[in-house]
């Protein structure tokens, strides 16, 4: 059934819901119990996971460890999971933050810590499931998973306004999904009509020949509700308001993964299924993408939260990943990939910082700090290491993700390519302005002259991601190779899939609205 | 040996990891441990370079070329970065001195650094990542591994202009270079993609320097201009050049040892390393090379002129290095690559000279005035004065190295600054315009240097009563690399004796394998009419035979232009002395200005002063250029940002998103009122209902 004879996706998987079973056994007044059983499963999780990389074949684009099992027979509803070259390193991503993301709740969250370790749990597997879904249902199933423990991280353990940027995150994604459903049942019944058959495989729904008129509107709505994940400019105001109010775990599961799950939703839906709108579609991402880097970085700039300033650079360094898998060649594609991956691990670390001085202050507030490296130098050089990472600096895995994202869009689209290099400068500004103001300058707060250095958890907490911060700066052929056979064939199969619909007539608008009439039609039809 | 020219950037990078991890438990066992193994590193680099070095000398000069591929750096599709290394005799020049010079201002630091507590580790960590990146700089075989450097060596002097970063000064400072730095190497990376792609649509998908220079005819005049532009403008930032040198007088914030070390003898050069690097792309582009040398000059008499009035010893010293940058740049733009290399070498033994040796004299002022706890600015030139005797190590070395930057024959600047002033005049692509600037800012850098040592060193001691008992020399691991330099900075020169003074110029034959145009230069030189026609007559040869044809043309016509060249030389040879003369005057007016000023009669500059106000303020106040920055690009900028924060985000976007929330909320608190429950307006809504219809069927009848 798969290389290795054994189902490691499923394993991989469903491992933290047995971690969720263990701790409801625990007793809620236990709290270090509940929290250590958590870091447990969560690293257990993370070397589960390894094997994945070890046995992974490099040589092929197809689908790796894949497990089939009938689900729902009548509908076509399978059980069906797999990994390539693709969704691997986002698995990876996955189980690594989250073991982190306990730690560094550690003494952060004191209520209900049993509750909140079971949401973390469940959120990875959401997550994990979500990556390595080969069913379209089953994909939706985890994708909506994912909102609940989120929602709850943020209304539950969130800041002063949680219960506001909860329902605005929850009704913002909830609403994009609506459209992606449409869609998915579209496809469902347009692929039953063309073959006979009843199936929600991504990969069979890859080999249709969706006519160009439909595929329009069908890519559209996948398009709305993967650019509000994204978030592109402009769906974005979620995201600074779910993110300043989340728990530091929170922010960092929903910039490590989250957020690349919409990403990868166009990666792995969104460009294969529809080719031939994508393509209509590039400029105006890829404009999107541009005005997101720039139009984030300088929102980012005038920030007085930290929190929110690293949460606007999001929005800039997304719209890299947007920008360079838009481009459509390898170079664009697998800095885009990489680029998710940088920016779970800078942006998390930097979450990770962000929320350590808060423990510890209780303020997030740029102006009640200054002079912070000469009280807490270990945490200066964490927090200088991540900002390096944020802006790029060669040497770091930023700069990596960033001149692959450069090369790419610059051979695809030069003047976009240019303004998107211009959010480097930007980049640099707002966060070496933010490092000056909280970590150099006079320390001229009383209330921050005592403030304690980092202590062994949290440097354990931030370790990792400090020394993949170089090791992928310098190594970057480690994790690309594992990608190249999966890239280069998904950008063949897109080209060739968009030749041929290019021979077909442009439609016009007029089709569109035909197109639109006709999906009607042909509902009515199939469902008779 | 070659292939173990990796050691060279391991040493330092180890040293980096020992301190940078260990750094804080080792200091507090024994703080010179982490100078030994600091100063150990460089020195370790300096040896295998030398050993290279000899060993690339001990070849032909057309093999002197050897790539070494380190490991994969950044791959995917058509795209194939390596970590590779260069020997080439540009790279091993550049290599030696950084190593070499580096290696003297790490030992120079344990001294002025001593009294660091806590923080002496950061800072050797900091050098050593410094010379690692330099290191990747000088070395690299590509582009992008050079931009590695580029951008390497600009986050080390962040981290080092802000080292003491508790006095926000400091602290924006660094932050200032950095951003500086990253607007020039906007231009930089622009510039990179637009060769790689161009290049790439020919089917050449690279950015090593061998490749690419092989391939650059491949290129539009257009695109090469563009490339070279986008390129320079890097350097303007890198190498502080107009309209972006404002951050490198800011940087004087920093330790001296690493004004000294980044921001005078290597880093700032990079500008220069590259562009003689790439000086077959420029060779191709005459209107860029016309806009370095514009630049060049501009910026090497518009600093001058800041440097005159200067008060800061170091802030002297700043500008100074922004107007010896110009003239390297001023070299490269006229043609004469190998002139500005040159520059870069002597430049680098005098400046940092002079830097380490106002670091002494700092040094030594901060210990006095600290002795009697006076708050007095132990930098500002005005509270100097009469430490000759005081200082004399001090005093001797930095008078050498301020003869050779003022160009008195003998010393290493005279050979370089010459070289460059007469290419400026006699190369194809030079003008007496561009000599004119260049002498009238070496008579203003004779003038502010002599200036400076007559204030620092000369007349009575102004500092406050009671310090001057304990002004002394600095210790002797201060003295001894400023005796070192003060040796190459005086005899430095003699390696690239032009023919007009007899010599033979072995710099620039060394540096000839690299500089590409060897036999098309002496062409140019030579400038007959008859040569230019067999030139071009041979270049269609070489269009249409190809290669081979191309070699056969470089090995006859490369004897018949030196014959030429030769005829030429002679012809010019009066030219030349005569531009010499009269630039070594300028430079003795300039002396003898700052002698009679400041030692003869001292009231002069203050009625000056007094006479020509507005010039004067304008000069002291650098223009007003940080002023015009702030005013035209920073506040725009931060009132754009804050208005896309307020309007567009939250007013616009979120407004329209909260705005359809409440009107949902609303339209379903008016939905609340039909099913409130109450039977009575259930009741209501039965009679309105059938009324409606009934209007509607009325109405339907009637029509």
């Amino acid at each position: 059934m798969n290389q290795l004879n054994f189902p490691i996706i499923s394993l991989v998987t469903f491992f933290p819901i047995f971690g969720v079973l263990i701790l409801l056994m625990i007793d809620k007044e236990s709290e270090d119990v509940l929290r250590g059983t958590a870091v447990a499963f969560s690293v257990i999780e993370f070397f589960l996971s390894l094997p994945l990389i070890f046995y992974f074949n490099d040589a092929t684009h197809q689908m790796q460890f894949v497990e089939l099992i009938p689900w729902i027979k009548s509908f076509g509803i399978n059980y069906y999971l797999g990994i390539d070259g693709i969704s691997l390193w986002l698995v990876i991503l996955t189980t690594f933050l989250t073991p982190i993301c306990v730690l560094c709740s550690w003494t952060y969250i004191q209520k209900y810590v049993k509750e909140y370790m079971i949401c973390l749990l469940l959120l990875e597997t959401a997550m994990l499931g979500a990556l390595v879904s080969l069913d379209m249902i089953l994909f939706y199933v985890f994708w909506e998973l994912m909102l609940i423990p989120m929602y709850l991280l943020i209304g539950v353990w969130g800041g002063k306004e949680r219960i506001y940027a909860a329902v605005k995150f929850f009704i913002y994604t909830a609403a994009g999904s609506v459209f992606m459903l449409l869609s998915i049942i579209f496809l469902y019944y347009y692929n039953y009509k063309v073959t006979g058959v009843y199936t929600f495989s991504i990969l069979e729904l890859y080999k249709l020949n969706i006519p160009v008129s439909v595929q329009f509107w069908l890519c559209l709505a996948f398009f709305v509700s993967f650019a509000i994940k994204v978030p592109m400019f402009p769906l974005h105001t979620w995201l600074p308001d779910a993110h300043v109010q989340a728990p530091t775990a929170g922010s960092v599961i929903l910039a490590g993964v989250l957020l690349k799950m919409g990403t990868y939703g166009f990666l792995r839906f969104a460009m294969p299924l529809f080719p031939y709108a994508t393509h209509q579609f590039m400029p105006v991402i890829a404009t999107l993408a541009v005005i997101g880097i720039v139009y984030g970085a300088l929102v980012a700039m005038v920030q007085p939260d930290m929190k929110k300033l690293v949460a606007y650079s999001s929005v800039s360094h997304l719209g890299y990943v947007m920008l360079g898998l838009f481009a459509l060649n390898m170079q664009g594609v697998e800095g885009g990939i990489y680029q998710m991956l940088n920016h779970g691990i800078s942006t998390g670390a930097l979450f990770l910082i962000v929320g350590m001085i808060y423990e510890r202050r209780h303020t997030r507030m740029i102006k009640d700090f200054g002079g912070i490296a000469k009280v807490m130098p270990v945490f200066a050089t964490f927090f200088m290491i991540a900002t390096l990472s944020s802006v790029a600096v060669p040497g770091t895995n930023g700069f990596v993700g960033e001149f692959m994202i450069l090369v790419g869009a610059f051979r695809s689209f030069p003047i976009f390519a240019v303004v998107a290099a211009s959010g480097a400068i930007l980049g640099a500004l707002y966060m070496l302005w933010m490092y000056q103001r909280v970590m150099f300058c006079p320390l001229d707060k009383p209330e921050n002259e005592k403030l304690k250095d980092l202590n062994a958890r949290e440097i354990i907490t931030l370790l990792p991601l400090a020394v993949l911060v170089f090791v992928m700066g310098f190594f970057p052929g480690l994790f690309l190779r594992k990608m190249d056979a999966t890239v280069s064939y998904f950008l063949k199969d897109f080209n060739t899939r968009y030749e041929a619909y290019a021979q077909q007539q442009q439609p016009t608008i007029g089709d569109r609205i035909a197109a639109v009439m006709q999906i009607k039609d042909n509902k009515n039809i199939t469902v008779e | 040996m070659f292939d173990k020219v990796w050691l060279i950037p391991i040493f330092p990078i180890i040293g980096v990891l020992i301190n940078g991890l260990l750094g804080r438990r080792i200091e507090n066992i024994n703080k010179s441990i982490i100078h030994w193994i600091a100063c150990g590193a460089v020195a370790l680099s300096f040896i295998v370079t030398c050993i290279l070095f000899f060993q690339m000398l001990g070849l032909p000069a057309d093999q002197r070329l050897y790539e070494f591929t380190w490991f994969d750096w950044i791959s995917g599709g058509v795209l194939h970065t390596y970590v590779a290394y260069q020997i080439d005799p540009l790279s091993m020049l550049m290599c030696l001195f950084v190593t070499g010079v580096g290696f003297l201002i790490h030992v120079y630091s344990i001294g002025y650094m001593e009294t660091e507590e806590g923080r002496y580790y950061r800072f050797f960590t900091y050098l050593n990542l410094f010379m690692f990146s330099m290191i990747n700089l000088v070395l690299a075989n590509n582009y992008l591994l050079l931009f590695l450097g580029w951008e390497g060596v600009g986050l080390c002097s962040y981290l080092l202009i802000g080292f003491w970063f508790s006095e926000e000064a400091n602290a924006i400072a660094g932050k200032k270079a950095f951003i500086t730095n990253r607007i020039g190497d906007f231009g930089f990376i622009i510039g990179l993609l637009l060769l790689y792609t161009s290049l790439g649509e020919h089917g050449i998908w690279t950015l090593r320097f061998s490749e690419v220079f092989t391939h650059v005819h491949l290129l539009s005049p257009q695109v090469a201009t563009a490339i070279c532009l986008l390129l320079f403008v890097g350097c303007t930032a890198k190498s502080a050049q107009i309209p972006l040198y404002v951050w490198l007088p800011d940087a004087m914030a920093g330790p001296t040892p690493v004004s000294a070390l980044i921001h005078a003898a290597t880093m700032v050069t990079s500008g220069v390393y590259m562009i003689a690097r790439s000086n077959i792309l420029y060779s191709m582009s005459p209107f860029a090379m016309g806009v370095v040398a514009t630049f060049g000059a501009l910026t090497a008499l518009f600093a001058a002129s800041i440097g005159l009035v200067q008060n800061d010893i170091k802030k002297v010293l700043a500008y100074s290095t922004v107007s010896q940058l110009g003239y390297m740049f001023l070299g490269l733009g006229v043609g004469a690559y190998a002139a500005g290399m040159f520059h870069v070498l002597t430049h680098a033994f005098f400046k940092a000279l002079l830097f380490l040796g106002a670091g002494s004299v700092i040094h030594s002022m901060h210990h006095g005035l600290h002795k009697i706890h006076s708050h007095v600015d132990a930098q500002d030139m005005r509270n100097m004065g009469g430490l000759k005797s005081k200082t004399p190590i001090t005093y001797v070395t930095f008078l050498i190295a301020t003869l050779a930057i003022s160009g008195i024959p003998g010393f290493s600047g005279f050979f370089s600054k010459d070289e460059i002033l007469w290419q400026a005049y006699s190369s194809p692509h030079g003008h007496f315009i561009l000599w004119l600037i260049g002498a009238v800012a070496a008579g203003m850098t004779a003038f502010y240097m002599f200036r400076l040592v007559f204030m620092t060193f000369f007349n009575e001691c102004r500092a406050p009563e009671g310090a001057e008992e304990h002004l002394h020399e600095s210790p002797k691991t201060m003295t001894v690399p400023l005796m070192v330099l003060a040796f190459l900075a005086a005899v430095g020169g003699y390696l690239g004796v032009p023919h007009a003074l007899g010599g033979s110029n072995r710099f620039e034959r060394y540096l000839e394998p690299v500089m590409g145009l060897g036999p098309e230069k002496l062409l140019h030189k030579a400038g007959g009419a008859v040569a230019q026609g067999a030139h071009a007559a041979a270049e269609a040869v070489h269009g249409a035979v190809g290669h081979a044809a191309a070699a056969v043309h470089e090995a006859g016509m490369g004897h018949m232009a030196e014959a030429a060249h030769h005829a030429a030389e002679h012809g010019s040879m009066f030219a030349e002395y005569l531009l010499m003369g009269i630039s070594v005057a300028i430079a003795l007016v300039g002396i003898f200005l700052a002698y009679t000023m400041y030692i003869k009669k001292r009231d002069i500059p203050e009625k000056l002063a007094n006479s020509y106000p507005f010039l004067y303020r304008l000069l002291l106040n650098k223009w007003y250029v940080d002023e015009l920055y702030e005013l035209t690009v920073i506040k725009p900028l931060h009132g754009f940002s804050v208005l896309l924060w307020k309007g567009v985000d939250v007013a616009i976007v979120d407004g329209i998103v909260n705005g359809v929330a409440r009107i949902i909320g609303w339209f379903s608190g008016v939905i609340r009122y039909i099913q409130s429950g109450y039977v009575q307006s259930y009741a209501v809504s039965v009679v309105l209902g059938t009324v409606v219809l009934l209007v509607y069927y009325i109405i339907k009848a009637i029509s």
